[in-house]
């Protein structure tokens, strides 16, 4: 790995500090008022759900308090491939399906414990199908439910500043420090 | 009417155009500076105070980028924040005959905006290398020649280092170096000892400031600066030079101004200006001046010369030699080594360093180091980190457990190699393809050889022995593969030179044939070295060329 490109890669790990920005902003963190990009706004309240049961709220705040439906919904239109916004949206469907063949009911009737023990089984099913994918095979869904919503959340000022620790100028570097810089 | 008429013309607001800006400024000199893109303010043009959630896409690319800019959206350092200093591909092609990837940063500064800013003087191993081996022409200079101005250029720039004392790596004019980390001192530490100082760990050498020098700086360790910096932390055109030729007053900027040619008389034997079309509105214009500084970056300065064809210069203005456009370089990277490391498990790193550790050249630096395998040599860059465990089986209130624990220390280096002036390694005009302004499109046929690919074997095994003597676990090698113009570090295609019949420029990057016209960004360089970060040495000759293109105005030598 590249010196700079190690460091790209160390300041994603860490969330905190990225990058500039453009001219227009849409601030993903505001709840959106309807107006939506590829998904729709019931496919971004499930997200949101499905969020939070990866990463919940506990001593800091969870996926769902950081919107990461919202910022799925501006991710896949944008930067997804059209053949990865298919496997993705077609996630979405086998999610509920998997909910009502496992519990009768749709994953947003769930408890809390139901909705976590589904994912638990699909997050494990998920890492049997990546490590035994072949090339040219599709990602498997959840491996970008869950990969969006950890990027969303680190991402966003609640994960930022509550889970991680935000500074945005630093004025120091300090390497070797026994303080560790997030939650 | 308009006056067109000016003491000196400088075509480019790059690294080496701001510097060249700057000093005829600074000298008196009414001075028009070209740009051909659009102004960008420093400060004002960047948008680095953002915080990560208020970008739309939080720093990725869109699909939109990479269908727009399918060259540029695959540079290291382009995202969300960067992509505005990046061109669009579409809008600016260019022909590949073998791959290439050219990076360009089409608005006032340049690519200075997104620079590596790694800053490192070439030494007379550098300058002595291709009289000793005979790939390519004689340097016409040697380290004494540039050592005062890699001073002056240095004091002004900031650049951040230690001073090592190395003979192939000359110590500068440093401010204070940014620190290594925990475990970068501990591999230093092992290395130095373990090879007998054979092959050393010492700070990186950025551009990147960390005392103040006026107005900028020092860094915040934010790691922003391909955003711009709204700090000054780093030394670009928009934040140093270009304001220090605006405070003389004598400096006209004019930005949308793509320069088609250079204009020649055959009577006067000297340029009497250029040719521009403004990028807005397609209206040409002649601007006139005493003398001429050519700074558009190697290949587009490459094209100015080409495209610049005359009864006297049939084939591109001073190209009697028929060198301009040839010797193309650009720098073998991306091979090395990673490997982690099992201890201080209670140390972390606070705030993001905008550089790293450096391992200076150590093969054919003396007799007891040459290698049969291949001429010249490498250098690393690199560095140690440790991050937050990123990605864990499960979901859940466990899952966020996990992640809120820390990774392993890991260290990675990566080899920066010479690549041989090759006469076929070239850069041409497309007979037929033209771009909007109706510019001919350039072809480029460029590759790397034998040399470099052994020289690139040798760098990434080479990486894991230093790796493993430094206490590093699970050390594997990489090579990522890169395509020539991935380096960014493309030169050499009107080379200096002592003779005129093989050479485009003289010792003080002056055309052999053409008096009046200087060339002082990286299409002048003899050859590549493999020391990285060329754009000091740009800095320094472009200073060093002002000098004496200004003593020669005033002794009448260039009328």
């Amino acid at each position: 790995m590249n010196r700079r490109e190690a460091l790209i890669q160390v300041s994603m790990l860490l969330g905190g500090t990225m990058v500039g920005a453009q001219a227009f902003l849409q601030s993903s963190c505001t709840p959106a008022t309807g107006h939506t990009l590829l998904l729709t706004r019931e496919q971004i309240d499930l997200l949101n759900e499905i969020g939070e049961t990866i990463f919940p709220a506990t001593d800091t705040p969870g996926a769902k308090e950081a919107d990461v439906g919202s910022f799925m919904d501006v991710i896949v239109a944008d930067c997804y491939t059209p053949e990865d916004q298919q496997v993705f949206l077609e996630g979405l469907s086998r999610i509920q399906a998997e909910s009502t063949k496992e519990f009768g009911k749709r994953f947003m009737q769930l408890s809390a414990t139901d909705r976590e023990m589904l994912l638990t089984r699909i997050d494990r099913e998920h890492i049997d199908y990546m490590n035994n994918r072949k090339t040219g095979e599709p990602v498997h869904y959840f491996r970008m439910f869950k990969e969006l919503t950890l990027a969303g959340y680190f991402t966003s000022e609640p994960g930022a500043t509550h889970f991680l620790q935000y500074h945005p100028a630093p004025g120091r570097y300090d390497g070797c420090t026994t303080e560790k810089p997030w939650h | 009417m308009k006056n067109n008429t000016y003491d000196a013309i400088v075509v480019g607001t790059g690294i080496s155009g701001g510097w060249a800006a700057k000093e005829l400024c600074e000298k008196g000199l009414k001075t028009l500076v070209l740009e051909r893109g659009r102004d960008v303010k420093h400060i004002a043009d960047y948008e680095d105070m953002k915080a990560p959630w208020e970008l739309p896409h939080r720093g990725r690319k869109t699909q939109e980028d990479i269908r727009n800019s399918p060259i540029q959206s695959g540079v290291y350092n382009f995202h969300e924040g960067s992509r505005k200093f990046f061109v669009n591909d579409l809008d600016q092609p260019y022909e590949q005959v073998k791959p290439f990837e050219w990076a360009r940063g089409y608005q006032v500064g340049g690519r200075s905006l997104i620079w590596g800013r790694q800053c490192y003087r070439r030494s007379d191993i550098d300058f002595e290398a291709n009289a000793r081996d005979g790939f390519g022409v004689d340097w016409p200079i040697r380290y004494r020649d540039i050592a005062p101005w890699y001073d002056y250029v240095e004091s002004f720039v900031g650049v951040a280092g230690s001073k090592d004392g190395l003979p192939h790596l000359p110590d500068g004019n440093f401010q204070p170096p940014m620190p290594m980390n925990c475990l970068e001192k501990y591999v230093a530490e092992r290395v130095n000892k373990g090879f007998n100082g054979e092959r050393l760990i010492i700070h990186g050498r950025t551009a990147n400031l960390t005392q103040q020098i006026g107005t900028r700086g020092p860094c915040q360790y934010r790691d922003k600066c391909e955003s711009g910096c709204s700090y000054g932390g780093y030394f670009s055109s928009n934040a140093a030079t270009l304001p220090a030729a605006a405070a003389t007053g004598n400096m006209t900027l004019r930005p949308f101004s793509v320069v088609s040619e250079v204009i020649y008389d055959k009577e006067q034997r000297r340029a009497t200006g250029v040719r521009v079309i403004d990028a807005q509105t397609l209206e040409v214009f002649e601007y006139y001046a005493r003398i001429i500084f050519l700074n558009a970056s190697t290949l587009n300065t490459t094209l100015i010369l080409l495209n610049s064809k005359s009864d006297a210069f049939p084939e591109g203005l001073g190209n009697g030699s028929g060198q301009i456009g040839h010797n193309l370089m650009d720098m073998p990277y991306g091979m090395g080594a990673t490997g982690t490391f099992e201890g201080f498990k209670d140390r972390y790193t606070f705030g993001s360093r905008p550089t790293g550790i450096f391992i200076p050249r150590f093969r054919n630096i003396s007799a007891k180091t040459l290698t049969p395998k291949f001429l010249r040599g490498y250098t690393y860059q690199g560095g140690a980190w440790r991050g937050r465990i990123s990605w864990a089986d499960g979901v859940g209130a466990q899952l966020k457990e996990k992640l809120s624990e820390a990774g392993e220390w890991s260290m990675s280096i990566s080899a920066w190699g010479e690549h041989l002036p090759y006469y076929d390694n070239k850069v041409t005009l497309d007979p037929v393809k033209k771009d909007k302004f109706g510019m001919p499109v350039l072809r480029i046929d460029c590759e790397f050889r034998e040399n470099e690919k052994k020289l690139a074997e040798d760098a990434m095994n080479s990486a894991a022995e230093i790796l493993e003597m430094g206490g590093l676990k699970n050390v594997t090698t990489y090579d990522r593969g890169k395509i020539p113009g991935s380096c960014i570090h493309e030169t050499g295609t009107a080379r200096m030179g002592k003779d005129p019949r093989t050479s485009v420029l003289n010792q003080w990057n002056q055309m052999h044939e053409v008096h009046n016209v200087f060339i002082t960004d990286g299409s002048a360089m003899a050859s590549s070295s493999c020391i990285p970060g060329p754009s000091i040495t740009y800095m320094a000759l472009t200073a060093r060329a002002v000098d004496y293109a200004v003593c020669e105005m005033k002794k009448g030598n260039i009328r």
